[in-house]
């Protein structure tokens, strides 16, 4: 009766195995002459894309893998590159480009890639190229940032949308006064991203070459005075310090704690996942300025399609990069399925994006005013150790805001952590 | 459950002949008590999981926390959907990397065991301080080189790259080593090998079925090891269909700052993946416990 019963369940294990097993094994045989492409991505849904590819491209056949979402994705492709068995091709964020470059992760694609070269805006394309010649990724999606404010919550207090950064701490002031449960915003220590882009927006420069020498310049006059800004903000109690895609956040923005976000294009989607009570109150504005009349931008986000060093079939790799963020079948697709902002300028205006997200239903012109604020996104130069910037950012934010220092001390921590893990791997740096 | 501890000692003023009666009975208490406060912290999460598998993505971070809502059968048919359907796969690739890594493990580890205990020969105990060392040292310091290691032979992104790992686990030689020692007696074996038995068959007929009871602890540690381990699989797959179902929960739940994170769907799946651990517990545990009361019977 015993053996009777580890024996039944030791079968249904076994038999798991022998269920699971064949299946797989019988996907992943090609048929003659066929290419066989293997691509790593986190975007939701792009397995619909990939579909459509296949369906179109029966000798270029393309196999997804769905990853984890940003940093986790360049780990990954480090250790497997490093093993010699990395993906055809990667999803990449565009900070993410440069360590994956100076580890000869991913291939010079310029020749194949030329033929799309202005299907994108300059400044998109200069974020593949990192300034040179060569061309490491086609761009996917991009990350303006604008402002969002609750509507509702914003004429029950009455406040005017903020356009300039002291309007905007005048703002969070009176609300903290009106209403004192609530905030403005949050600063969030643990989303350096989103530091990067407000930095971009006051023209922070954290990274330069000039030859083989890199002039890094993260504790820069635009970064510091940005730090000081949300530091002061912060040490006064104007904006909450919680950070941001934790579930006390998404409770915050759903029961109104927190009443504005400056964030990107792909908000909607976001706040549409994890504050659903709160949809068609919200509306986007571009984001506050340092000077008023100014008209300027960073970017939070976005992304690119790489192909890997590795790669046995890099022309056919790019193709489908090509194909999959330029033509029209493919990016009306990243749009509806994904969700994506897409880089490619003629995507811009797919009569996909005449009307509002779903969850703005109010404001006809989100995705023209999202448009024209996309054209005022600051370039960026990204440096070869962004993810140690990041991680540092994280830390030194997190003591600064638990120890209450000033936040500038936080960005001269990221600079030194960042100039000395530089020099460590032998990059010249100038002093 | 304060106001009970004052209440014990007034009745025994009340009834001084049967102090001595009394006074395990109120000593009890706090066993009892302190029972129920471990009870409560380890089943307050799956309490919390089973009400918050109930609701749908509003409502899981307004209403009350351990209020039921009505979007169970939502959020199962979203997880069913998700990607077609590609969560029971993972369910299935967890339960192969955890029913034959934990059958593999525990053989292994079942004759290791009785070798190490059974025979006297040169090394042996220089092997068993390396594997007592080997239970030191933490799974995760371990998931880097082995990649590197698999790689080599290009074995990773394949199922033999979480299986493999898995198999040898020094914990279960040494616990199947105990076991062996204490459930195996000498005379039994040196009555076989009068008998003329050879010692394959000694081990398969006579010692294997004795040291079953202890196998099967060993494989229920691995088992739930393996189901529940994240970094392993994590670090060597990157074929979405082969994830087990901690990787896959993480890449819904980590998918970058510009896509919502799938909360109600993660949950639910979290769920589901805890359910089979609990039925293994249930019936196996009822196993076990016959056995090791049979087993010291016969030793």
């Amino acid at each position: 009766m015993k053996a009777k019963l580890l024996a039944v369940v030791l079968a249904a294990a076994l038999c798991a195995a022998c269920t699971s097993d064949p299946g797989d094994d019988g996907q992943g045989a090609p048929p003659g002459g066929k290419v066989e492409l293997s691509f790593w991505s986190w975007a939701p849904n792009i397995d619909k894309t990939v579909d459509a590819w296949n369906a179109g491209h029966p000798d270029i056949h393309v196999t997804l893998s769905k990853q984890a979402g940003g940093g986790d994705i360049v780990t990954k492709l480090l250790t497997a590159a490093k093993a010699g068995n990395p993906p055809d091709l990667a999803q990449v964020e565009y900070q993410s480009l440069p360590t994956l470059v100076s580890n000869d992760v991913l291939a010079d694609i310029a020749r194949e890639a030329a033929p799309v070269k202005d299907k994108f805006a300059d400044g998109v394309w200069q974020q593949v190229t990192l300034g040179t010649d060569a061309v490491y990724a086609i761009p996917q999606d991009s990350g303006p940032m604008m402002l969002y404010y609750r509507t509702d919550e914003f004429a029950r207090l009455g406040l005017s949308v903020p356009k300039t950064w002291d309007e905007f701490a005048r703002t969070a002031r009176a609300v903290r006064q009106k209403a004192p449960k609530k905030y403005l915003t949050t600063f969030s220590a643990n989303d350096p991203g989103w530091f990067t882009g407000l930095a971009q927006q006051a023209g922070a420069a954290w990274w330069g070459i000039d030859g083989e020498t890199w002039k890094v310049s993260v504790n820069d006059a635009a970064t510091r005075k940005v730090a000081d800004y949300w530091g002061g903000l912060v040490a006064e109690g104007a904006v909450d310090k919680q950070p941001m895609y934790t579930p006390a956040w998404n409770k915050a923005l759903n029961d109104g704690t927190l009443i504005a976000w400056p964030s990107a294009i792909w908000a909607p989607g976001v706040l549409a996942g994890n504050a659903p009570a709160t949809k068609g109150k919200w509306a986007m504005a571009p984001m506050p300025q340092w000077t008023a009349g100014e008209n300027r931008t960073g970017s939070w986000g976005g992304s690119s399609t790489g192909v890997t060093a590795a790669s046995k079939n890099k022309a056919a790799a790019v193709k489908f990069a090509a194909w999959m963020n330029a033509d029209p079948a493919a990016t009306d697709l990243l749009i509806s399925q994904s969700a994506i902002y897409p880089a490619a300028r003629a995507a811009q205006s797919s009569p996909l994006l005449a009307q509002p997200p779903a969850f703005f239903a109010g404001q006809k012109d989100f995705y023209p005013s999202a448009k024209a604020i996309a054209e005022t996104a600051s370039g960026f130069v990204w440096g070869p150790n962004v993810n140690v910037a990041y991680d540092t950012y994280k830390d030194a934010f997190g003591k600064a805001i638990t120890g209450r220092t000033p936040f500038a001390g936080a960005v001269d921590t990221m600079q030194a952590a960042t100039v000395a893990d530089m020099q460590k791997n032998g990059f010249k740096v100038a002093s | 459950m304060t106001a009970l501890a004052p209440s014990v000692p007034v009745h025994d003023d009340a009834d001084p002949r049967a102090p001595r009666r009394r006074a395990p009975r109120r000593a009890a208490w706090l066993p009892t008590v302190v029972l129920l406060i471990g009870a409560i912290y380890c089943l307050l999460p799956v309490a919390w999981v089973l009400a918050a598998s109930t609701k749908g993505g509003s409502s899981l971070f307004t209403s009350f926390t351990f209020a039921p809502g009505g979007d169970l059968p939502a959020n199962l048919g979203d997880l069913s959907a998700y990607s077609g359907g590609i969560y029971w796969k993972w369910m299935l690739n967890t339960l192969l990397y955890a029913g034959v890594g934990g059958l593999l493990s525990a053989l292994v580890s079942g004759l290791s065991g009785y070798t190490l205990a059974k025979y006297r020969f040169a090394g042996r105990s220089v092997i068993f301080n390396v594997l007592l060392a080997g239970v030191l040292v933490p799974g995760v310091t371990l998931a880097i080189p082995q990649y590197l290691l698999l790689a080599e032979v290009g074995l990773t992104d394949t199922y033999w790259a979480v299986l493999l790992p898995n198999i040898l686990s020094p914990y279960g030689i040494y616990l199947a080593r105990i076991y062996a020692a204490a459930a195996v007696p000498d005379t039994v074996l040196e009555a076989a090998r009068t008998d003329g038995a050879s010692e394959g068959r000694i081990f398969g007929r006579v010692a294997l079925p004795m040291m079953l009871p202890g196998l099967v602890t060993v494989f229920l540690f691995q088992f739930v090891a393996i189901w529940n381990n994240f970094l392993l699989p994590f670090v060597m797959l990157s074929d979405d269909d082969k994830f087990p179902v901690t990787v896959g929960l993480f890449t819904l739940l980590n998918q970058g700052q510009t896509v919502p994170a799938l909360y109600s769907v993660v949950i639910v799946g979290v769920l589901i993946s805890i359910l089979p651990l609990i039925a293994l517990f249930l019936t196996l545990q009822r196993y076990w416990r016959l056995d090791l009361v049979s087993g010291s019977v016969k030793g």
